[in-house]
């Protein structure tokens, strides 16, 4: 089957709706998701396609979003669970960390929970502090989780089938921002792209920058920059921040001696700080320069327009860190 | 603010200069509201959640607390009682543009954010329910400096109750039951005001509980419940005064459910048209509580039309001008990011 250009947004649609019409456990509930379609309408006419009883509009209650799942999961079906925006998930933390996560091995895998939380994820547009995380990486920190983060619209169908796939609890992020950017996507119902395998999006020499969601696109611009004045970058999408593919960045790694790390999310034990760490544990004799890292600032992300953008990665400071590092 | 005698209905002893303001207030809060719409649509700001219909609630229940001195946790949605507290649509515009020398935050927080250490207004998350444990223990440091004698209880200079409000969706969040319970069992001097607009952004009332008046749950954490139309600024004046009688008298918590309609979509980033029938919504603008609330003073003479005529001149002299002066401020100065993250080094700690 052919390939077909789609929004990230409608890809999504097309993995949650295929895994719905395979399997009769899979469900969807959170807020918004049924009368209105979803807060960033990726469940757009399922309330119609497939009822009431496997789309389920929620009270504003994280807690029983997440918890609920992690219930109905144990008890055999496969739940995809959606919380609005990910900065929401800190009200339901108990139920994803304590619960989600560890459940199985808690019960010594006498209990699975085969869900998938679904959350809308990512800074910018002035939604401010309480509002703006990208904190994958704090979900990435529990063992017993999956955290995955699609960078484009394929990536997005492929990671999402997955998820939905997998016995094991899956936090699947979705960067608001890259909800309506278009690109191919397979139509094929069994397209899958397995759990854990990261990508090269762009091959080259003399660099390797590791990122993932909405880095990459930041990361990709960088490259095609610096390709001009002669730096061939090579980009590393992880896709998922657990399990992490440590063997492709250290494959890329042996190969450049050189490594910029690029995130949304805050500089302090972030991804940019286990990335570092697994460089210098495993490559220090292929180290030309230290790892540098491209984060937002280390603070609350401001409201009014101009500080919100200082406190943001952007191309122009991926350039910058891939200068000091050549 | 003293106590005054028992009486169903204080609104009664209300002068007329005191009616005025009330309706002022409420139109104020509604013409500022109005162009807030209006910079959203013309894409000069980034974002706007409205107090459309809410208006009368607020400024029933901002008029029958210690203004400026009670403390209030508000929501997203209290434009018109953060006004009644001295929060000017100047202020309210400088949030929306995000500019320098913005009240609440310094341009920090998103708009409708409000926090001021002057007026006791303390600053809310865009995560719901989540003001009201904090709400709680406001309450609790009243009650806990009363009870140790750190202030006197006909100290009128100091908070003697705190006000809080939240939407009816947000209270099927767990911080709302967990609150309420804690201001029950230590009989607290708390307000809590729901505003009930039966839709949760889009999902309606019925799917939200399985009972038909949030303060049917009073009971369960020991509080005084009442529900009162919130469509009716007298009537939620006199509900309210009740509550911070009992309050001010370490009588315990009241949740007072004030029943309104949302004239607008939840925010700017939605459309209630996908959710909500155009009916509904017509049927809803019938209780515009600013209209109804002109009816009675004109009816009862205490407005003339001209003076209707008066404040519907000011308000748009007041919004036109607050609206210009924060289009063409500047915004933070850039080296301000870092402010206030931590305390300033604390030489006698070592830090």
């Amino acid at each position: 089957m052919a390939d077909k250009v789609l929004p990230m947004r409608e890809a999504l649609r097309n993995a949650l709706r295929e895994e719905m019409i395979r399997d009769e456990r899979v469900y969807v509930m959170g807020q918004e998701v049924g009368a209105w379609d979803g807060t960033h309408k990726v469940t757009r006419g399922f309330l119609e396609e497939f009822g009431a009883r496997r789309v389920r509009d929620t009270p504003i209650s994280e807690m029983v979003i997440a918890g609920a799942a992690v219930g109905s999961a144990m008890a055999g079906l496969r739940p995809v669970a959606e919380i609005m925006t990910i900065n929401f998930a800190f009200v339901g933390m108990d139920a994803i960390i304590n619960h989600m996560a560890k459940v199985r091995y808690m019960f010594n895998g006498q209990f699975k929970v085969p869900m998938v939380l679904r959350c809308a994820t990512g800074w910018g547009n002035q939604a401010t502090a309480t509002h703006s995380h990208t904190p994958e990486p704090i979900f990435a920190h529990f063992p017993g989780l999956y955290v995955g983060m699609p960078s484009n619209a394929r990536d997005a169908k492929g990671m999402l089938k997955a998820a939905i796939r997998d016995d094991n609890p899956v936090l699947f992020s979705e960067v608001i921002a890259l909800y309506p950017k278009p690109g191919p996507v397979p139509e094929d119902p069994d397209f899958v792209l397995p759990i854990g395998k990261g990508d090269i999006k762009r091959p080259g020499k003399d660099v390797t920058i590791v990122s993932f969601g909405r880095g990459v696109e930041w990361s990709l611009d960088a490259a095609a920059a610096l390709e001009k004045e002669g730096v061939d970058c090579e980009v590393v999408d992880v896709r998922w921040l657990r399990p992490l593919d440590t063997a492709l960045i250290f494959e890329s790694f042996k190969k450049t001696n050189r490594c910029v790390v690029v995130e949304e999310s805050l500089p302090y034990y972030s991804f940019g700080s286990e990335i570092a760490a697994q460089i210098q544990e495993h490559m220090f004799d292929y180290m030309d320069a230290p790892v540098k890292r491209v984060s937002a600032m280390d603070v609350p992300l401001p409201y009014a327009r101009d500080i919100e953008l200082m406190a943001l990665p952007n191309v122009q400071k991926v350039i910058a860190a891939v200068k000091e590092v050549i | 603010m003293n106590a005054t005698p028992a009486l169903d209905t204080p609104s009664q002893l209300l002068s007329p200069e005191a009616l005025k303001e009330m309706y002022w207030l409420m139109l104020l809060a509604r013409r500022t509201d109005e162009r807030a719409w209006v910079l959203h649509r013309q894409g000069k700001i980034a974002f706007h959640i409205s107090g459309m219909g809410h208006e009368a609630v607020q400024v029933g229940a901002a008029c029958a607390i210690h203004r400026g001195v009670d403390y209030v946790h508000p929501y997203y949605r209290d434009l018109a009682l953060v006004l009644a507290l001295g929060v000017t649509p100047r202020d309210f515009m400088f949030s929306l543009f995000g500019k320098r020398g913005e009240l609440s935050s310094g341009a920090r927080q998103m708009p409708s954010h409000w926090s001021a250490r002057k007026y006791n207004l303390v600053s809310s998350s865009s995560v719901v329910a989540t003001q009201v444990p904090q709400a709680a223990g406001l309450a609790f440091a009243i009650k806990y400096k009363r009870d140790h004698g750190l202030i006197q209880a006909d100290d009128f200079s100091q908070p003697r109750c705190a006000i809080t409000c939240l939407g009816e969706g947000s209270t099927s969040q767990g911080e709302w039951h967990e609150g309420m319970n804690w201001a029950g069992v230590h009989d607290l001097p708390l307000i809590c005001i729901v505003q009930n607009n039966n839709y949760a952004i889009s999902v309606p009332f019925e799917k939200q509980m399985n009972i038909r008046s949030v303060a049917d749950r009073a009971n369960a954490y020991g509080v005084h419940g009442i529900t009162v139309n919130g469509s009716d600024v007298l009537a939620m004046y006199d509900a309210m005064k009740a509550a911070v009688h009992r309050a001010y008298r370490g009588e315990g918590a009241t949740l007072i459910e004030a029943k309104c309609h949302r004239l607008t979509p939840h925010s700017s980033d939605d459309d209630d048209r996908t959710y909500r029938s155009r009916e509904e919504l017509e049927e809803a603008k019938r209780f515009d509580p600013i209209m109804s609330f002109a009816q009675v003073l004109l009816g009862r003479g205490v407005m003339s039309t001209a003076e209707q005529q008066e404040f519907e001149a000011k308000a748009m002299e007041i919004v036109n001008t607050a609206h210009r002066e924060a289009e063409s401020a500047p915004y933070p100065d850039e080296h301000t990011i870092y402010d206030h993250i931590y305390a300033p080094i604390n030489h006698e700690s070592g830090r």
